[in-house]
């Protein structure tokens, strides 16, 4: 760490009331006070608990499949001509992302807390299906909310998370798709609070969310820095991840948070373009304003209604984000820069074709990012890239997007 | 202090007290079911026996309320209602009402992005009484801080779910009145057990010096007079927000709210 300059411990956060800063908190409705609390204090318990520590630890390796490898995409970084690219595997993952990471946590903790019922909102399907899956498996019922919109785009998951036991809800109301799935999930919440344990599905939302979401995710951080180390003898000059509500590059950066020396960058969708208003760069083209229990940057007009977004991806078309993000760019720590649905694309295609690596649209964000950032560095250069998940719930989009009927 | 300051809402439980009356609180969405309609359905809503109106913000994402009131919030937003535009209203239903009081009711997002003083210095102003602030709770009091300042009372709500502790400090920084949500769930919904409420809403009294008003779940006579019976003031919002949709024009909100509001001052007056 930098000795010259006071040096803040960036995993010093958030503070006990929930707090990023000036970011997080715990902004909701008087009735779901208690049960945040209660949540609170059950994860504050178990999270040093060795048995339920090792319960998890146990779940992440035979069910999940952790460690997920870090890949040196070779071919890609030649085509590239930059730094090397290195892919960290989460699509490898069962279920094929991220987000079952937090789920196994979140679901273990559920039932630790005595709750027979989950509940999740979701957008691209991928946490719906990450939280039915280990619903199926603790024997806990199972529903998930999710917006209309999004329904008709990721119809291959909603299938799944059926099969695999969940109750789906559409929900119609405002824009149909994520921030309305999140508020359908709460109302559903305030109105089960004594038998339900609400699976959030980013590091978004009341106090202890965003922490919690963030610790169940952390661990692809741990694995990436211990990995980098081992393989190439060093950190990454860079770490690049997707932001939609935030968890896969929460998880991702927070391992690297106190090496001043790796740069962080996070990926948001900037959709057609940042200046034609139809994006979800919350961090990048947003403002500080409360959305969905914590004051984060947002996306909203003059008179602070939430506005609709547009990402070709379902998992990055939120308006919000993360608080812990909000705090890290005012902070300067992390830096986050839109990457268009036409560069997702071609990034997208171009993973496809020289690493026959086939990732979901959200993460092909990232590793367009990666693109430009391997072309700013020499070829000893090393960009960490998270592949949050894989792209097969995504094919019919892609095929509809280029005029292809499956 | 800002308690010190005159406020309507705090004479107006005065005198019900005095009368041994129980208030009478409906609650609309500003701008539904049409922004003409607005001011004209706070007068109606007085003449029909309102004690204290409170008038809903719409919200893009109103969280904590039911379909009816989410509906209304639409409505509403797709007529380009504003923050600025329900303080209008107020101003303008203030230059033929100068007793009732106002408590605007909404989330944090617009009075945020407006900026908090601004907002406070505006509706005070513009003759509001109260702010009731959905998302808003006691921990994040230090937010809603320059509502007091601007001589606003801070409407803070308490749930079944409030736990000891913080129920006993909302106690105590209670002002205007204390709204005493009903059960655990959204606006609208209709689960309401009496006794419970009843034991819940004694406790309160005792602790509180400002008056309890017990809303959600309250939709017609019947059910107002049986909280009557132990509470300082009813709040009525869904049903009476369903029962005005859709009205065309003055003349038929106007006959709407008689019918929807007259029985139930007839039954709190009993
Ligand atoms: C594969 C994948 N990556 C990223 C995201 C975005 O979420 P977050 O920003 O929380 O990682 C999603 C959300 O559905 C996803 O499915």
């Amino acid at each position: 760490m930098n000795a010259s300059s006071p040096v803040e411990d960036f995993h010093a956060w958030p503070d006990a009331q929930g707090r990023f800063g000036d970011y997080g908190g715990s902004f909701v409705a008087e009735t779901l006070m208690a049960p945040l609390a209660e949540l609170t204090e059950a994860y504050t318990r178990l999270r040093s608990d060795p048995e339920f520590v090792a319960e998890l630890d146990r779940d992440l390796a035979h069910y999940v499949g952790r460690p997920s490898p870090i890949y040196y995409a070779e071919r890609l970084s030649r085509e590239v001509g930059g730094a090397r690219i290195i892919l960290k595997r989460e699509d490898l993952n069962h279920t094929g992302a991220h987000k079952i990471n937090n789920t196994v946590g979140q679901a273990l903790l559920a039932r630790h807390m005595g709750k027979p019922r989950v509940i999740a909102e979701t957008g691209a399907g991928q946490h719906g299906v990450a939280t039915a899956t280990v619903a199926a498996r603790l024997g806990l019922k199972c529903v998930v909310y999710m917006g209309a919109t999004d329904i008709e785009r990721q119809k291959i998951n909603v299938y799944r998370m059926k099969l695999l036991g969940a109750e789906v809800v559409p929900v119609t109301s405002g824009s149909k798709t994520l921030k309305d799935a999140l508020n359908e999930a709460l109302r559903d919440w305030v109105t089960n609070v004594a038998d339900t344990f609400y699976i959030i599905g980013t590091v978004a939302g009341p106090h202890p969310y965003p922490m919690m979401v963030r610790d169940f995710n952390a661990i692809v951080g741990r694995e990436a820095r211990a990995q980098m180390q081992e393989q190439f003898g060093r950190l990454p000059d860079v770490v690049t991840a997707c932001v939609g509500g935030g968890s896969n590059a929460m998880g991702i950066f927070h391992a690297f948070l106190n090496d001043r020396d790796v740069r962080l960058v996070g990926a948001e969708a900037a959709g057609e373009g940042l200046s034609s208003g139809h994006h979800a760069a919350s961090l990048a083209a947003g403002r500080p304003g409360v959305l969905h229990g914590n004051r984060t940057y947002l996306l909203c007009d003059d008179d602070g209604q939430i506005t609709e977004t547009h990402s070709i991806s379902a998992g990055l078309d939120y308006p919000g984000v993360g608080p812990e993000h909000a705090f890290l760019k005012d902070a300067g720590r992390a830096e986050y820069l839109g990457i268009s649905d036409d560069e997702a694309m071609e990034a997208f295609h171009r993973l496809c074709r020289t690493e026959g690596i086939l990732p979901a649209l959200e993460s092909s964000h990232a590793v367009a990012q990666a693109i430009k950032l391997a072309r700013e560095l020499p070829k000893d250069g090393l960009v960490l890239c998270n592949l949050s998940g894989r792209g097969d719930k995504d094919v019919h989009t892609i095929a509809a997007r280029e005029g292809i009927e499956l | 202090m800002s308690t010190a300051i005159d406020n309507r809402l705090d004479r107006r439980f005065t005198a019900l007290k005095a009368a041994g009356r129980t208030g009478l609180v409906p609650f609309i969405t500003a701008g539904d079911p049409a922004p003409e309609l607005t001011v004209p359905v706070m007068h109606a809503l007085v003449a029909a026996g309102a004690d204290v109106i409170e008038l809903g913000m719409p919200f893009s994402d109103p969280m904590a309320d039911g379909p009816v009131i989410q509906h209304a919030s639409e409505r509403a937003l797709r007529h380009g209602v504003s923050v600025a535009q329900v303080l209008e209203w107020v101003r303008a239903f203030r230059r033929d009402d100068a007793e009732t009081p106002v408590v605007l009711m909404g989330y944090l997002n617009p009075v945020e992005i407006m900026g908090v003083e601004r907002f406070a210095a505006s509706a005070a102003d513009a003759g509001v009484d109260g702010v009731l602030l959905v998302d808003c709770p006691i921990e994040e009091d230090a937010t809603a801080a320059p509502l007091r300042e601007a001589g606003l009372r801070r409407i803070l709500l308490t749930a079944p779910t409030t736990a000891e502790a913080r129920l006993q400090r909302a106690c105590e920084l209670a002002e205007g009145f204390l709204y005493y949500v009903s059960f655990a769930g959204i606006t609208g919904a209709a689960r309401l057990s009496v006794d419970a409420i009843a034991e819940r809403v004694a406790d309160i009294r005792k602790r509180s010096r400002a008056p309890v008003a017990v809303g959600f779940g309250v939709r017609d006579a019947d059910s107002a007079r049986a909280i009557a019976a132990f509470a300082d003031a009813v709040v009525i919002g869904s049903a009476l927000v369903e029962s005005l949709a859709g009205s065309e024009d003055a003349g038929q909100v106007e006959q709407r709210v008689r019918t929807f509001l007259e029985p139930i001052r007839t039954a709190l007056d009993r």
